[in-house]
C-alpha cells in the first residue's frame, strides 16, 4: 500500500462561442454631451472582467482615453440583445460588436470635428488622450468633448453607433459533408501531477502546469485570474463535484454545501501558466476567449495522471475514491 | 414570539433595536439595518458569505441569534475603509485580483480581518485555516490567500501561487 505519483497530459482545441452560425451579440455606443462615452450591452459580467475588457476595446476603437468610457451591462430592457456569458464567447463576440459600434460613433465624431475645423474628416486622427487633430498638424485640434458638444448642440448629430457580431451559418457541403462550424479556436495544453493512495483511493493534485493560447491577452491580469480560478474549477470537476454521484440513480445527491463537495483553500495545488499570444484574424484586436475553456483540460489531464499512477482508467467524473478503489480491485491492485 | 431590546455597537455606532426572540443577526443587520455588505448565501452556516466580527471573533450571522449579541461590538465590511481610503485588506484584494463575482468577498474580508487582529503575522496555513469556512466559486482561493498574506506584510507582494510566479506572456 502506497501513495503513487503519476503525471498526465491533455490538450484542448476550444471553439469560442456557439457553433454552426448565429450566436449574435449587439452593442450600442453613444457620447454624452460632455464627451464621455457609454457602451450599452445586455451582456453580463459575472466577475470574469467583461466590463474591463469591453471598456479597453471601446476606448481603443474610439481613440479616446479608457477613463472616458463607461460600460452599462446586464439589463436586457435597456441594452441590445446578447446571447449571454458562456462558452468563452464574451471577449470575442461582444468585443467585435463593440468595435463595430465604436467605429460608427467615431465616424460621426470625426465628421463633427471636421465641420468645426473646416477640414476633411478623412484627414483627422485621434491622439488617445481626448483630442482630435489634423494628421501631421497636431496644433490644428479640437477636443473630443468640444466635438461631441458641437455635434449635439450645434449640428444636430447623435454621436452614436450600432454594432452586431454574427457568425455566418455554415451548411455541410452536399457532396463531402465538410463544413466549417467554428470560426475561432483557442488552445491549451495542461500537465497534471497527482498522488493516488492505492489503499484509500484518494487523489491529491500536486501541481497543474499549462500553456494557454488565447489570441491576444487583452488584459493579462484578468487572463491570469481566469486561468487560476478555472484550474481550480477543473480540479473540482475532476475529483469533487457532482449532483448525482450514482447517476442515473438519483440517490445520495447532495442537498447543501455540506454535501456538495468542492476543494477548499486547503486542497488547492500549485498552478503555473504560460500565456501564448497568437492573435485571431476574426477576434477583436486578435482576442479569443479564456473563460469556460480553462476549466476543461485539467479534467482529462488528471484522469491520465491517475492512470499513470495506478494503472486504472476512470472515465466518469468525478474520479472518487470509491471508483478508483473498485477499479483497482478489478485490476488486482495498482500497477 | 416575544420581543427583546438589544443594545450593541455596529461599526462604531451605538444602537438599540427591538428584535424578535428568534431573529438572526443576518436578518437584523442585512434586512432591517441595511448593512448589505453581509451576503445571504446558504442561511445554514456552510458558505461563510455572511461572516461578521462579533467582539473580535468571526461569526456566521445567519446562524447567530441576534439576541445573543446584547452588549456586543459588531463589525461588518462597511467599517473597513478609513479616512485614508481603502483598508489594507481591501487594497490587497484589489491588487491580487482576489475578487471576481464578489459574493464571498465581504465574508472573506471579515474572516481575514479577524485573523490579522489575532495574528498579525500569519503563515499560509493560518490563512487557509481562517478562510476555510468561506466558499469561493470563482478565484480558486489562491489570489485570496496571497492577498491576505500581502496585507499582513507576510507574503511576497505580486507573487503568483504557492512557490509560483506570474505567467509569462509569450
Amino acid at each position: 500500500m502506497a501513495r503513487r505519483r503519476g503525471r498526465g497530459i491533455a490538450s484542448v482545441n476550444y471553439p469560442i462561442g456557439m457553433n454552426l452560425g448565429g450566436d449574435p451579440s449587439q452593442a450600442l455606443v453613444h457620447s454624452n454631451p460632455g464627451g464621455k462615452f457609454t457602451v450599452a450591452l445586455s451582456s453580463i459580467d459575472l466577475g470574469q472582467g467583461m466590463k474591463s475588457v469591453v471598456r479597453q476595446i471601446c476606448a481603443e476603437a474610439l481613440g479616446v482615453p479608457v477613463e472616458d468610457v463607461f460600460v452599462d451591462t446586464a439589463d436586457s430592457d435597456t441594452g441590445p440583445h446578447c446571447m449571454g456569458s458562456f462558452a468563452s464567447r464574451g471577449t470575442h463576440r461582444v468585443g467585435n460588436a463593440v468595435i463595430a459600434a465604436a467605429e460608427e460613433a467615431r465616424g460621426v465624431l470625426l465628421e463633427a470635428a471636421a465641420e468645426k475645423l473646416e477640414v476633411d474628416a478623412a484627414d483627422l486622427v485621434t491622439d488617445g488622450r481626448g483630442n482630435i487633430h489634423v494628421r501631421g498638424a497636431p496644433s490644428r485640434l479640437i477636443t473630443v468633448a468640444d466635438a461631441s458638444a458641437a455635434a449635439q448642440f450645434e449640428q444636430g448629430r447623435t454621436v452614436s453607433g450600432r454594432g452586431i457580431f454574427l457568425v455566418p451559418m455554415s451548411t455541410p457541403d452536399p457532396e463531402t459533408g465538410a463544413m466549417d462550424p467554428v470560426t475561432c479556436y483557442a488552445h491549451a495544453c495542461t500537465v497534471a501531477e497527482v498522488e493516488v493512495d492505492d489503499e484509500t483511493g484518494e487523489v491529491e493534485v500536486i501541481s497543474i502546469e499549462a500553456a494557454y493560447e488565447v489570441g491576444r491577452a487583452m488584459n493579462p491580469r484578468l487572463v491570469e485570474q481566469q486561468l487560476v480560478g478555472g484550474g481550480w474549477m477543473g480540479m473540482s470537476h475532476a475529483l469533487w463535484e457532482t449532483t448525482e454521484p450514482y447517476y442515473p440513480d438519483r440517490s445520495h445527491g447532495p442537498t447543501d454545501f455540506n454535501q456538495y463537495l468542492m476543494p477548499g483553500p486547503g486542497d488547492i495545488c500549485e498552478q503555473r501558466f504560460t500565456i501564448l499570444e497568437r492573435p485571431a484574424p476574426d477576434g477583436p484586436y486578435g482576442g479569443k476567449g479564456v473563460g469556460e475553456m480553462c476549466s476543461t483540460p485539467p479534467i482529462p489531464a488528471i484522469a491520465n495522471a491517475i492512470f499513470d499512477a495506478v494503472g486504472v482508467r476512470i472515465d466518469e467524473m468525478p474520479f472518487t475514491p470509491e471508483k478508483i478503489l473498485r477499479a483497482l480491485k478489478e485490476q488486482g491492485g495498482a500497477r | 414570539m416575544s420581543h427583546v431590546t438589544l443594545d450593541f455597537r455596529l461599526n462604531g455606532t451605538g444602537r438599540t433595536e427591538l428584535i424578535a426572540g428568534g431573529e438572526t443577526l443576518l436578518s437584523l443587520l442585512r434586512h432591517r439595518l441595511d448593512t448589505t455588505s453581509i451576503k445571504q448565501g446558504c442561511r445554514q452556516g456552510t458558505c461563510g458569505s455572511c461572516t461578521v466580527i462579533v467582539d473580535g471573533e468571526p461569526r456566521l450571522a445567519c446562524i447567530t441569534l441576534a439576541a445573543t449579541c446584547d452588549g456586543c461590538t459588531i463589525e461588518t465590511a462597511e467599517s473597513l475603509p478609513g479616512p485614508g481610503g481603502l483598508h489594507p485588506l481591501q487594497q490587497a484584494f484589489m491588487d491580487h485580483f482576489a475578487a471576481q463575482c464578489g459574493f464571498c468577498t465581504t465574508g472573506m474580508l471579515m474572516a481575514a480581518k479577524a485573523l490579522l487582529a489575532a495574528n498579525p503575522s500569519p503563515t499560509r496555513e493560518d490563512v487557509v485555516d481562517a478562510i476555510s469556512g468561506n466558499i469561493c466559486r470563482c478565484t480558486g482561493y489562491q489570489p485570496i490567500i496571497e492577498a491576505v498574506l500581502a496585507a499582513a506584510g507576510a507574503g511576497p507582494s505580486g507573487a503568483g501561487q504557492p512557490g509560483g510566479s506570474r505567467p509569462g506572456v509569450v
